[in-house]
């Protein structure tokens, strides 16, 4: 057994570590996060030319990754700096399904930050279940037109492409539409970033994979993003850790550190046992991804919802345990506390992921 | 034992139940129960109107022009008040203030400021907290010198609530660094145009502008705005600490929530079904609905014991826990049954003559902003881990 990351792989943290802390001042991110296009696209160009994404697509695809503990390990150092890049929904979550149905130019642009896909899944009231589609795509071979509403799509302002779940009489299918096609309307998100509302009303698409594959692929995407989401949240429940421990360290009431009360060191203690947990549950997942069938889907719902329920605790206890400041903009926690609750609203809350996990579990 | 109202107080809730439902303004509900921000002259307004009514003071006795109900009638107004989403009356003024100058002030200052309180003259905001003294209050430095009519005040204090409307602010001064910190505090009463006063707001994490850091410099404050002795400030603050806090729990607010709650998550769906169906949200409603069963006959008997003249202790404490976590749970609920709708950063579309998208079902749209901003209410007045040190040490003894 051995629990280390590659030579490769800590190299390739120890790059992001050292872009982000040089470069990537929080306050700047809070501030692009709450305007448009709700990241910075230098940042998004400077990390893809630090292979940032190409570490996220294997060697064929023209990347030098791709595998599940290459997706972990960039998360988590994004996590750990609260990046809020469209990383993950920009690349990681479309470049695949693109790379499966044959558009090598565009996953080569990923690869490269010059091109942005936008995956629009989810629809008004899914509440997670990506199967829920209403949207229908009408046609055959080449030509289809899908109408329907997607919600909570992120980044899609300024895509370079949309990638639409639709039904079609042989299932659900993916299909590519192009940005001009769709109507959307867009807005800020809790943590800081864009999403939009978009309608489709006759959209020309055209099939990715085959007609009726399509919820097979949202499955595979949603198993890419649960790891992102998992890792990045460990990263980030790392930094919360870092800050909380030093907080109590150094701040004083009584005439002494708060940290040298009992109350206070045995809920730290607490939340750092569940630190470990939620980074077993990654390691988990991470190694899941070279799995397949029901193995691998109850390991990624086992992780989310770990995630969902660790990253509550910790996002809570740590604002508690800091007293006022901990509940001000101007303070960095309350930003990591925010993302980090967010992430249970992305690809299935904890309820969601554990009802899955007993489902398959049935099954098995 | 006899869990009901009598006659009398049941009557008397219908009373206030149908005033308040034609008096309430709709605008100013709706905003209540949307939890859009409420701005300082919808506050006013519904103020004006309880203070007309003669209701504004009913926690005060009828001696100063309160409506002398005992704790069983202030508390099913209080409820019908929280439930009908009335604004909350602000605690600072005829809450905190009101009953210390009620017992310690002099008869100008009651004379003067209580009904200034009431028509509106005076917004109070409340000057405990500063940046090193938080949960230890009695290391508070904010220093007061004398000096001849007046006291020369410097310092700073900090998360003062609503600070940007007020008028006139209480506070907590040092007027003498000999013996035990809690003997060195003073009580003043300060006029918030005084020259060297100045305001900053503090932004928390949900965007919210509530709180604020003032700041005074060489601020001159007459003696006569002195309440009561010097150096016996910490006895009056902990007075108004523990004076009647039998509502602290909040019950109807929570009950108000846990209704639109239940709404919320029989109109959001998965797969066709609603989500008040899902065994596990149920459950997590559930569970919260029986501590709130529980909770409400915790308070009813801690009610029954004052009206018999018992002051609440210990109980106090236990109510304030029970209460706001209660309130959070609530709010993380209401959060998750939006799903991925509570992403989305829209308080606007609460209002009227909103034109952007509408993500989250309306009135919900600034769902995850309640959450984050319910945070503070297990960490001010006294956070939960100092309520539970009160707790052991009263019960336990230690
Ligand atoms: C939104 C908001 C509004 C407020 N409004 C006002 C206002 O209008 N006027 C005003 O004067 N103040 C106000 N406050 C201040 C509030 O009363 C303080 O935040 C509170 O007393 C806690 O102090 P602190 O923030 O300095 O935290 P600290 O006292 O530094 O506490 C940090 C952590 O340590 C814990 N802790 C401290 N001592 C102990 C102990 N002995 N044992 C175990 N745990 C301990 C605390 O519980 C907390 O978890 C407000 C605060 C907030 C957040």
């Amino acid at each position: 057994m051995d629990f280390t990351h590659t030579e490769t792989r800590r190299m390739l943290a120890d790059t992001i570590d050292r872009y982000l802390r040089d470069k990537y001042p929080l306050a700047a991110r809070v501030e692009a996060g709450n305007a448009e296009p709700g990241y910075q696209p230098a940042h998004y160009e400077g990390m893809a030319e630090l292979g940032v994404i190409a570490a996220l697509f294997p060697e064929d695809q023209g990347g030098f990754g791709g595998e599940g503990f290459d997706i972990a390990v960039v998360f988590e150092e994004l996590g750990k700096r609260l990046v809020n890049e469209p990383v993950m929904d920009s690349a990681l979550i479309p470049g695949p399904i693109l790379a499966a149905a044959g558009q090598s130019d565009a996953v080569e642009n990923i690869i490269a930050g010059a091109a942005r896909y936008a995956l629009a899944a989810e629809e008004p009231q899914a509440l997670y279940d990506l199967d829920h589609v209403e949207t229908t795509a009408e046609g055959a071979g080449d030509s289809f037109t899908l109408t329907g509403t997607k919600t909570v799509v992120k980044y899609a302002g300024g895509c370079d492409g949309f990638i639409v779940s639709a039904r079609t009489d042989k299932g659900i299918a993916l299909f590519l539409v192009a940005p001009g096609d769709v109507a959307l309307r867009s807005y800020t998100t809790v943590e800081g970033g864009r999403a939009s509302e978009i309608t489709l009303d006759g959209a020309p698409g055209t099939l990715l994979g085959e007609d009726g594959a399509g919820a097979a692929m949202l499955q595979d995407a949603a198993d890419r993003a649960i790891l992102a989401l998992s890792a990045e949240a460990l990263g980030i429940m790392q930094t919360i850790r870092e800050m909380t421990i030093e907080y109590l360290r150094t701040r004083k009431q009584f005439g002494v550190p708060i940290g040298k009360f009992q109350a206070l060191q045995h809920r730290t203690a607490e939340m750092l046992l569940e630190i470990e947990q939620a980074r077993s549950a990654v390691i988990n997942a991470s190694n899941a991804m070279g799995l397949s069938g029901a193995e691998r889907a109850r390991i990624m719902a086992a992780t989310k919802y770990s995630i969902g329920r660790i990253g509550r605790l910790v996002a809570e206890e740590s604002i508690q345990m800091h007293g006022g400041i901990g509940m001000t903009w101007e303070y960095d926690l309350g930003h990591y506390a925010k993302r980090l609750i967010m992430i249970d609203h992305e690809w299935g809350d904890q309820d969601f992921h554990l009802a899955r996990f007993v489902e398959l579990g049935k099954a098995a | 034992m006899d869990l009901n109202f009598t006659q009398e107080e049941l009557a008397f809730r219908d009373e206030v139940r149908s005033w308040i439902r034609e008096n309430l303004p709709e605008d100013i509900a709706t905003k209540v129960r949307h939890d859009a921000p409420l701005s300082k002259d919808d506050m006013l307004k519904w103020q004006l109107i309880l203070h007309d009514k003669g209701w504004l003071t009913y926690s005060w006795p009828a001696e100063f022009g309160g409506t002398g109900w005992g704790p069983v009638k202030q508390f099913i107004f209080e409820e019908e008040m929280a439930y009908a989403c009335a604004p909350r009356i602000l605690p600072f003024g005829l809450r905190m203030l009101g009953p210390v100058l009620m017992k310690f002030g002099s008869k100008e200052q009651q004379d003067y400021y209580l009904p200034r309180m009431c028509d509106g003259t005076h917004w109070w905001c409340q000057g405990y907290s500063e940046p090193g003294a938080g949960s230890d209050l009695a290391s508070l430095k904010t220093a007061a010198v004398r000096d001849g009519d007046h006291y020369i005040v410097n310092g700073q204090k900090t998360w003062t609530t609503l600070g940007q409307h007020a008028d006139m602010i209480f506070c907590l001064v040092r007027t003498s660094t000999e013996g035990k910190p809690q003997e060195g505090i003073s009580f003043l009463l300060i006029d918030m145009k005084t020259p060297g006063i100045e305001v900053r707001p503090i932004q928390t994490i949900d965007g919210g502008r509530e709180v604020n850091e003032v700041w005074f410099t060489d601020v001159k404050v007459p003696v006569e705005n002195l309440v009561g002795e010097e150096n016996r400030g910490w006895t009056y603050a902990k007075y108004l600490l523990t004076h009647e806090r039998t509502n602290i729990a909040g019950v109807g607010k929570s009950n108000q929530e846990l209704d639109r709650l239940k709404e919320l998550a029989a109109s959001q769906k998965r797969g066709g079904k609603p989500l008040s169906e899902d065994p596990y949200f149920a459950a997590r409603m559930a569970k919260v609905e029986i501590d709130l069963m529980n909770m409400e006959i915790t308070n009813l008997r801690v009610l029954a014991q004052a009206e018999a003249g018992g002051a609440p202790g210990p109980e106090s404490s236990m109510l304030k826990i029970l209460g706001t976590e209660i309130e959070q749970e609530l709010t993380d609920l209401t959060r998750r049954a939006l799903g991925s709708s509570a992403r989305a950063l829209t308080p606007e579309a609460n209002e009227t003559g909103y034109n952007g998208p509408h993500v989250a079902p309306e009135g919900f749209n600034n769902a995850s902003a309640v959450y984050f901003n319910h945070r503070k209410t297990t960490i001010y007045g006294g956070s939960n881990e100092i309520q539970k040190n009160i707790i052991t040490k009263m019960i336990v003894g230690l």
